[in-house]
């Protein structure tokens, strides 16, 4: 195996670069363009370009020189749209921005109009003299778009022609994030424009050095991360939508209590509160310590191990008389539950193809449904006795 | 730390030296560092290591590199499932 050199310390913040974000087609359903569309157009530039210093002039007018330092408007904004709200609505009006004192010469940048991807690269850029050309991504992360071709070969295309990058910069060569390739035919973008691409780092975090080297990314600047830290910040994201099912539970759970059954008890309850947990938060930071590939066998597995904790803790197993039914639906709900969510994951990580996913499901559902099926035939059971 | 590794023998990514020309441009465009040039040729160092992301079949002028993109996020495909959508995709 080549170059599996420890880097903790060096380990950035997910690049929003990339996925950061990541959670993105790798993703949460925010970002998935689950929400609705609905005055999606409606405001680039919300607080209206607080970021903006100042206006520089070129020979095609005016351009924004913007900020390298965050405002209290900028964290805040990443704050929200870390935790999803107005996602996917976070966005920066495409064209062409200059950095520092920006000269004919200076290289040009290419990011998405995501709001979180922009700042972080113009954040890295301190100091520096460059122009950052926007795509329109429709607001959505390099990587994500990459993928669905938004931040892709016609789009670069089109915005160059737009911006008329030609006359205001003197050279002919385009910096893309290395996570923007799967979208981008560099060679056919130089067919078309006579711009020639050079990927550059996968994380704005190194994009300086990557200038300072001459344009040179070294191997741990073009290989996707995904330690500890990253897992840990992107189940953070995850956890808002476990949350949903949480609250789905609860509220399930207090209208069978008012309907007189008395479920709302901790104990019936912390069950499928662990299972949730496990499914959405421990298997993804525990991923590489769990044994096997699959996710959702890894969620299966810790889920079956909590079942059991769970069904010892209560005494629910033999001898215990008349509760083996109840036993049964912990030992079957609980793991398709941390199954589902573990699986789920996928899509976060960062090494998981198409194909393996596919062929993951085509095992995994039909066993989660399977079990869970049953645990809530098991579940009515015991309801109806409880009566 | 050690790479981390999904299901084996999945990949649809499939290379064909005898079209490479030895660019480098899959070298650069993978976000796993699978491909390696060797003096005039790529080479992959492990299939399995392979995301389908679709960036060095897209790069590469020669078309040399063939592999069917697509994310690989069990959400996407369910909701593509539900939709009948061909391709799975995020929104």
């Amino acid at each position: 195996m080549v170059d599996t050199k420890k880097d903790r310390d060096r380990s950035p913040e997910l690049g929003e670069e990339g996925r950061g974000s990541q959670t993105s087609c790798e993703c949460g359903p925010e970002c998935c363009g689950w929400t609705s569309d609905k005055a999606k157009e409606a405001s680039y530039f919300r607080e209206a370009g607080h970021w903006i210093e100042r206006r520089i002039e070129s020979p095609v007018g005016e351009i924004p020189v913007v900020r390298t330092r965050f405002s209290r408007q900028d964290i805040l904004g990443k704050v929200k749209a870390r935790f999803g709200f107005g996602r996917m609505n976070y966005k920066v009006r495409p064209g062409l921005y200059a950095v520092g004192n920006a000269a004919p010469g200076s290289p040009v940048l290419v990011s998405a109009n995501y709001k979180l991807s922009f700042d972080s690269l113009r954040r890295e850029l301190a100091g520096l003299d460059a122009w950052i050309l926007v795509l329109d991504t429709k607001g959505i992360n390099v990587w994500c778009a990459a993928g669905k071709g938004t931040f892709g070969t016609e789009e670069l295309v089109r915005r160059i022609e737009d911006t008329v990058l030609s006359r205001v910069v003197s050279h002919r060569v385009l910096i893309l994030p290395q996570l923007g390739a799967p979208g981008v035919a560099s060679h056919a973008i130089t067919r078309q424009t006579h711009f020639k691409v050079i990927y550059g780092p996968v994380r704005a975090a190194d994009v300086k050095n990557f200038l300072a080297a001459g344009m040179k990314a070294t191997p741990e600047m073009r290989r996707v991360k995904f330690g500890l830290r990253e897992r840990f910040v992107l189940t953070a994201i995850e956890l808002t939508n476990p949350f949903k099912y949480l609250v789905i539970v609860t509220a399930v759970l207090w209208i069978l209590s008012l309907l007189g059954l008395h479920l709302l008890s901790w104990k019936a309850w912390y069950p499928y509160l662990g299972a949730i947990l496990i499914g959405g938060f421990l298997v993804p930071v525990l991923l590489p310590w769990i044994p096997g590939r699959a996710f959702a066998w890894k969620g299966w597995l810790l889920g079956m191990l909590w079942a059991g904790f769970v069904n010892i803790h209560q005494g629910l197993l033999p001898p215990a008389p008349n509760t083996w039914q109840l036993a049964a639906v912990h030992f079957l709900l609980l793991p398709a539950i941390s199954a589902f969510l573990a699986m789920g994951f996928t899509g976060s990580s960062t090494y998981t193809s198409l194909s393996g996913v596919l062929k993951e499901m085509r095992y995994a559902v039909p066993v989660i449904l399977a079990s869970a099926s049953v645990g809530i035939v098991f579940l009515a059971v015991v309801l109806i006795r409880a009566l | 730390m050690k790479e981390p590794r999904h299901l084996k023998n999945v990949t649809t990514l499939a290379y064909d030296p005898d079209l490479c020309t030895g660019c480098g441009m899959c070298a650069e465009v993978c976000p796993h560092t699978i491909f390696w040039i060797d003096g005039k040729k790529a080479r992959l160092r492990d299939r399995d290591l392979c995301m389908e992301c679709g960036a060095c079949a897209k790069n590469c002028p020669f078309g040399a590199i063939t592999v069917r993109p697509g994310v690989g996020c069990a959400w996407a495909i369910l909701i593509s499932e539900i939709k009948g959508r061909e391709v799975p995709s995020c929104g």
